[in-house]
């Protein structure tokens, strides 16, 4: 191999230096696969509906606003939504003020308590943004284009 | 290719060489910038659901993916350093350690600015955000080993011996939000399939990330040739340079 050291002694080293960054890489990699569940930032639905998450102890969920289901109190900040990760739904209330990307179809991560009947009390709520950007009009069409396809499906 | 490796390893070569570079980087760094800022805060369309608020892009990107380019040339050059003894590179990985970490530093700090009206948070200890603060310690934790060892050659092996341990965290960095569920969004850019981001967006964003390697090449000739020739005021050529 002409790309390799010429001398033994820098052989070695470049051999200590590969074992020592892999054994770090597996040493790390054997931790974090250990801790996964505390890496985690959130449960799923379907997590916390199989009773993954932990009772009385705050903790987050995540999944998607399930369209349709945002409502809103009348008379104050309430607001009660399902989320969603498409296979189950967990219904949630909050009462505060939401971020400006919230929505219908959002991705949200939400921290809270389970109450007494199922329904997550989330104390804060943030949004969570995906990774594609476009100009306004391309939002539009891929929302319309949305639209007929599922009116075909009907 | 050995030939031209050994050269460079001898800091005269260096600092001829890279004396010749530095307008040339200077000068590509300022024009990019400035085709990069106007095209990214001008010419660009706005974002479908974040509006204007997402041109902090153009900072926060780049600067994040220096963040991790800079640590593997750091680390790179620290085994450099360890294998071969050769000076130029005990250089180069000192003189990247603050560029890191100030690219870092900007990293979080822009998206921090961006994850309050977006996210509703500045800060949430997801994988993402964790590991690359973590990439700051690592960076700030190689600039005190080094100040504290007062033999160059001693801090230059202790240092290169943490930079290596510390690329474990890179591809950490890198793959956090497909490794565990995060905060952060996924990769727009980086992805098997095509960039998930409308061209216009895309090519300001490209021409940002060059500003930024351009701008990072010019800084590490600046620190390089002063580090160059504080090292080596004993030496001939430098006696002879200063005296003229």
């Amino acid at each position: 191999m002409g790309l390799l050291p010429k001398h033994a002694h820098r052989r070695k080293k470049l051999g200590l230096i590969v074992m020592m960054v892999m054994g770090v890489g597996v040493a790390v990699g054997m931790v974090t696969m250990a801790l996964k569940e505390n890496i985690n930032l959130f449960f799923s639905p379907s997590q916390v509906l199989a009773g993954e998450a932990p009772k009385d102890h705050t903790f987050r969920i995540g999944g998607m606003v399930r369209t349709g289901s945002v409502r809103r109190s009348n008379h104050n900040l309430e607001v009660a939504f399902e989320v969603t990760d498409t296979a189950k739904n967990l219904p949630v209330v909050f009462t505060g003020i939401l971020p400006d990307l919230f929505r219908e179809g959002q991705g949200i991560v939400a921290q809270g308590k389970l109450g007494p009947n199922g329904t997550f009390i989330a104390s804060e709520v943030l949004a969570k943004h995906d990774e594609n950007y476009m100009p306004p009009e391309a939002g539009e069409a891929i929302k319309n284009a949305q639209k007929i396809q599922a009116t075909l499906k009907e | 290719m050995w030939l031209f490796f050994h050269k460079l390893g001898s800091p005269k070569y260096f600092y001829d060489l890279s004396g010749k570079f530095l307008p040339w980087f200077g000068g590509l760094t300022l024009i990019l910038m400035l085709l990069g800022s106007y095209w990214g805060l001008v010419v660009a369309p706005a974002d479908y659901q974040q509006g204007d608020s997402y041109r902090i892009i153009y900072i926060h990107v780049p600067a994040a993916w220096m963040s991790l380019f800079v640590y593997i040339v750091m680390a790179s050059a620290g085994a450099i350093g360890l294998i071969w003894k050769m000076k130029m590179a005990d250089v180069v990985a000192s003189c990247s350690a603050p560029l890191g970490a100030a690219f870092t530093f900007l990293a979080l700090v822009t998206g921090s600015l961006w994850g309050k009206p977006m996210w509703g948070t500045y800060w949430v200890w997801d994988a993402r955000l964790t590991s690359e603060l973590i990439l700051l310690f690592l960076y700030l934790g190689f600039m005190g080993l080094e100040a504290a060892i007062d033999d160059k050659r001693t801090a230059a092996n202790a240092c290169a011996v943490l930079a290596l341990v510390g690329v474990v965290n890179i591809p950490i960095i890198h793959y956090s939000v497909e490794w565990w569920n995060t905060l952060h969004q996924g990769s727009t850019v980086a992805r098997v399939d095509k960039p998930a981001m409308d061209v216009n967006m895309l090519i300001p964003l490209l021409i940002m990330w060059f500003a930024f390697m351009f701008y990072y090449g010019t800084t590490l000739f600046m620190r390089a040739r002063n580090e160059v020739l504080y090292r080596e005021r004993d030496t001939a050529w430098v006696k002879e340079m200063v005296t003229e």
